[in-house]
């Protein structure tokens, strides 16, 4: 695939929650927290700034308790590739309101720019369709952003996998709350749960 | 001491599945154990509780922290060799602040045949108190129930992080057969 051909991450996330209402998101750590940050502090969000390889397996957690309503796990390749087997347990618990988006750089951006697999062809959405996730697709255009946009604020038709093809380019760390404890209690808060 | 698992093995298991529904647990993640066998097919009948099948123990970790996120309660399953797998993913649980039950059937203490179980057994609870999980035991069937009860509470009223530390001595030592023989 051609530089020229790749998405920019910060307008791809940007685009995906530009409608959001009740959508629950949780980021894996680094980049994919900057770029939800940027599209909007909310009180929805819970970012990961550690953990590595439990994104998506907070977002099953977090589906299955909350089936009314959709669940948006936003994280990067190095992540996902450190939790590969989530996509066999979702696929099993098959919660059909979560959607994992994987913003594929092929890099691990935060520790000096060093390839993921996925450089050398490790396709992420191929080992989702393999585990049993039938909805499972690699994205490199803006038509492809609209479709997704349209199924991920529902609460059918899922667990999606949608990994990202995007620019290597580094943009600017937009920074939230490190403070899981806070984010915790704000983010229940905010679903009409006690803080603790 | 007989080192034969206890008659009533199928009764405390019950009693944990009794004690999590009592405690309103709706999620239940697990490794299989054979010690956790009767428990995790208890939960995959229970129309109120997810039971979800992991493929590495720090999964649950994290699946657990999405559901307090979002609610939910959840008891995490496992033996022994599974704890080393959690660590890193554990400062999930201690960086917010949220509440943790894990249920660990021990391994490779007592009349373990098994080499390969020692090292990580007899590093359990170490490996569980160094990132901040209270340990409690269980020895013996009859204060199985009981303890698991007050672990579920200090968690889910309490708020704090903790495991039950299922002694193999309820369980009893997996039996091996060589060349036709029981060693």
């Amino acid at each position: 695939m051609s530089a020229a051909a790749r998405l920019d991450r910060r307008q791809a996330i940007a685009r995906l929650l530009a409608r959001r209402t009740d959508l629950l998101v949780a980021t894996g750590l680094g980049s994919p927290t900057y770029d939800v940050a940027a599209a909007g502090d909310h009180e929805r969000n819970f970012y990961l700034w550690g953990a590595m390889g439990g994104a998506a397996m907070t977002g099953l957690g977090l589906a299955l308790a909350r089936p009314s309503e959709p669940v948006l796990v936003v994280t990067g390749d190095g992540e996902m590739l450190m939790g590969m087997g989530s996509f066999a347990t979702i696929a099993q618990s098959a919660p059909a309101n979560l959607t994992v988006v994987v913003i594929d750089n092929e890099l691990y951006g935060e520790t000096g720019a060093q390839e993921t697999h996925t450089a050398t062809g490790a396709d992420l959405a191929g080992i989702a369709r393999a585990c049993g996730i039938a909805s499972a697709d690699t994205i490199d255009d803006n038509a492809g952003l609209d479709r997704l946009a349209e199924t991920l604020h529902t609460i059918a038709g899922g667990p999606r996998v949608a990994v990202l093809k995007v620019a290597r380019t580094e943009s600017a760390k937009v920074l939230v709350t490190r403070d899981g404890a806070h984010n915790k209690a704000r983010f229940r808060l905010a679903l009409g749960l006690p803080a603790d | 001491m007989n080192d034969a698992p206890p008659l009533d093995a199928k009764a405390w298991q019950d009693e944990i599945f009794d004690v999590l529904r009592a405690s309103a647990v709706r999620q239940v993640s697990y490794v299989p154990d054979g010690g956790h066998a009767r428990l995790i097919a208890r939960v995959q009948t229970d129309p109120d509780m997810h039971a979800i099948s992991l493929t590495t123990e720090e999964e649950g970790i994290a699946q657990c922290a999405g559901a307090w996120l979002g609610g939910n309660r959840s008891a995490l399953l496992m033996q022994s060799s599974g704890v080393g797998n959690c660590i890193n993913m554990l400062s999930m649980i201690e960086i917010c602040r949220m509440p943790l039950l894990m249920l660990v059937t021990m391994r490779g203490e007592w009349g373990e045949f098994n080499a390969w179980q020692v090292p990580m057994g007899t590093r359990t609870e170490a490996a569980l108190q160094m990132s901040g999980i209270h340990c409690i035991r269980a020895e013996r069937s009859e204060e199985v129930a009981d303890t698991v009860r007050h672990a579920a509470s200090m968690a889910f009223d309490g708020g704090s992080a903790l495991a039950v530390l299922l002694s193999q001595r309820l369980i009893g030592a997996k039996v091996f057969v060589e060349g036709g023989t029981a060693i």
